[in-house]
């Protein structure tokens, strides 16, 4: 059956998403990302949609969805390179996906990943139940 | 009828002298058009009448065979348009023929008035649709040169300027209108992805007013850079607009909105790890180079 | 939806799939009639939300796609048909955050939004017609 690949960086897991997905693609990436996570212990998951030319509501609350399971499951998400064009479409159709972390490129997302990541540690170390 | 092209094939030359006194005694510029283009001209507009095959007949201009005549005064009203005519100068160019041709029938037809009326007739309603066509691409000619400048002033209307490394600014002059902030809103995006930039700040200083469209379409614009990763702060809102917005109950809780653009800066060089600091410089040097001038 | 239709192309909607392939035969349609890439990306969203409406509620369908001309302006017209169970309330099935099934609630007022003309004809029992266009 057709997948979606994921990396693993370390802590963090990699996803680029390629291919014109569909319905059920979607689905089998929240499936495995989220089985992932668990897997492996993640602390970041990051999303590079640059090669996507079209985000709609199904994708879109797909993207939202595994952003809120990866939250449960004590991981950041961060989805990077979403195109103008898609970006401009996205708000027409009445979505701001306001509970995903966005970045322009891979290299920023992964900055902020590490600095969410690492800041966590700090804060849980220093005063142990801040959040 | 097909004998009426038989007779103008037969009659081309002397239909083209009357045809070119006839246009000279009219209305001629004679400051825009030599005599020898005039004729060349019209020897070639009368030549695509008889140019055509043998069935065609004067009462189907919609005829494939009256596309070469139809392009060639396409092509004609389009340079005269560049040259300064008038529409209505262009139109008589081509209605100018009639009298000739009228004249050529009358000859033709001697004393059956019957059959000289229905010719007449009929030259006449082809020639007012030869003139109507040539009118039409005169009038399109001119459209496609305001289309042409409208694009060209909406392209202008849209500099975005970098102000540091990561942090692009958008200053706004003149009124928004919806076909205007898509254009706008398009560039800046467009300018985030190309210059990797975190922050873009919009300035709206030079937009007299703002209407619940034209937030909307600034809302819609900020919330798009927030998807693609970067932020948005507005700048140069004035007292003015400020009623404005919160009488129309626009929500801008959201947006990062600072009084000036010096103050928008600041706050995108801070958020991106930086700070501006007036460099310390003793007095006395600049004391001391004061006394040596 | 006034214009004269220049030509038409046919396309099933029988699985997720099939939505796939409309995104892809309306982007080449798009390209052909050179819309600018926002207006592309407009059209093959909504292609794709209403494409997904045809196969979930209308249990499958088709999409016509064609080009029309209006005077000078030119135009891509989507006629998604189906023989599903019909909306039984239009004007609430077009509100944002309704919705009748698992989704978000913005594909047809979203859709909506993405073009230029919308018009939905249904009754319950007898399918849906969604047809829109987007001007050049």
């Amino acid at each position: 059956m057709e997948r979606i690949p994921i990396l693993r960086m370390g802590n963090f897991l990699l996803v680029t998403i390629q291919v014109d997905m569909h319905d059920k693609l979607a689905l089998t990436l929240q499936d495995d990302l989220t089985s992932k996570i668990a897997d492996v212990g993640a602390k970041g998951v990051l999303i590079d949609i640059s090669s996507l030319e079209i985000v709609d509501s199904f994708i879109g609350r797909t993207l939202a969805n595994i952003a809120s399971m990866a939250r449960v499951l004590d991981a950041q998400t961060v989805v990077v390179g979403m195109q103008p064009a898609v970006a401009i479409t996205l708000v027409e159709l009445g979505m701001s996906l306001p509970g995903i972390r966005t970045a322009l490129n891979v290299e920023s997302g992964m900055q902020y990943l590490h600095e969410t990541v690492t800041s966590d540690r700090d804060s849980e170390e220093y005063d142990g139940d801040s959040d | 009828m097909a004998n009426i092209l038989d007779a103008i094939r037969k009659n081309q030359d002397g239909l083209l002298e009357e045809w070119v006194q006839g246009i000279k005694s009219g209305v001629r510029r004679r400051d825009l058009i030599d005599d020898r283009e005039l004729k060349a001209q019209s020897a070639e507009v009368l030549a695509a009448i008889c140019d055509v095959s043998a069935d065609t007949t004067l009462d189907n201009l919609n005829a494939p065979a009256w596309q070469p005549l139809k392009d060639l005064l396409a092509g004609l009203s389009a340079s005269r348009a560049v040259q300064g005519f008038t529409p209505s100068e262009t139109a008589m160019f081509v209605l100018s023929l009639k009298s000739p041709l009228f004249n050529l029938i009358q000859r033709q037809a001697g004393s059956d008035a019957k059959h000289l009326f229905a010719d007449i007739a009929t030259v006449g309603d082809f020639v007012d649709k030869l003139a109507l066509h040539t009118t039409d691409s005169f009038i399109h000619g001119r459209d496609q040169v305001i289309m042409r400048q409208q694009e060209e002033m909406l392209e202008l209307s849209t500099p975005v300027v970098t102000l540091w490394d990561g942090i692009v600014a958008l200053p706004l002059i003149g009124t928004l209108d919806s076909a205007r902030t898509q254009v706008v809103m398009e560039s800046l995006l467009q300018a985030i992805v190309k210059t990797n930039s975190r922050f873009a700040i919009i300035d709206i200083t030079g937009v007299p007013t703002v209407d619940t469209l034209v937030a909307q379409h600034l809302l819609k614009t900020i919330t798009a850079a927030r998807l693609m990763g970067a932020e948005c702060i507005l700048s140069g809102i004035r007292p003015q607009i400020a009623q404005t917005i919160v009488h129309l109950g626009i929500n801008l809780e959201d947006v990062i909105t600072k009084a000036k653009l010096s103050d928008a800066f600041r706050l995108a060089l801070e958020r991106s790890g930086r700070t501006v600091t007036r460099l310390e410089k003793s007095k006395g040097s600049a004391l001391a180079r004061y006394g040596e001038q | 939806m006034t214009g004269t239709v220049t030509k038409t192309e046919t396309l099933p909607i029988k699985d997720s799939s099939d939505v796939v392939f409309v995104r892809q035969r309306v982007r080449v349609w798009a390209t052909e009639m050179k819309l600018s890439l926002v207006d592309q990306t407009k059209l093959v969203t909504a292609a794709s939300e209403l494409g997904r409406n045809t196969l979930e509620h209308g249990g499958g369908g088709q999409l016509e796609i064609s080009e029309v001309v209006n005077g000078l302006r030119k135009g891509i017209k989507l006629t998604f048909s189906d023989k599903g169970p019909g909306i039984p309330d239009i004007k609430l099935a077009l509100t944002d955050g309704y919705t009748s099934r698992q989704g978000m609630g913005l594909g047809l007022g979203g859709s909506k939004r993405l073009m230029n003309e919308f018009e939905i004809q249904s009754a319950p029992g007898e399918g849906t017609t969604v047809t829109v266009i987007r001007w050049k």
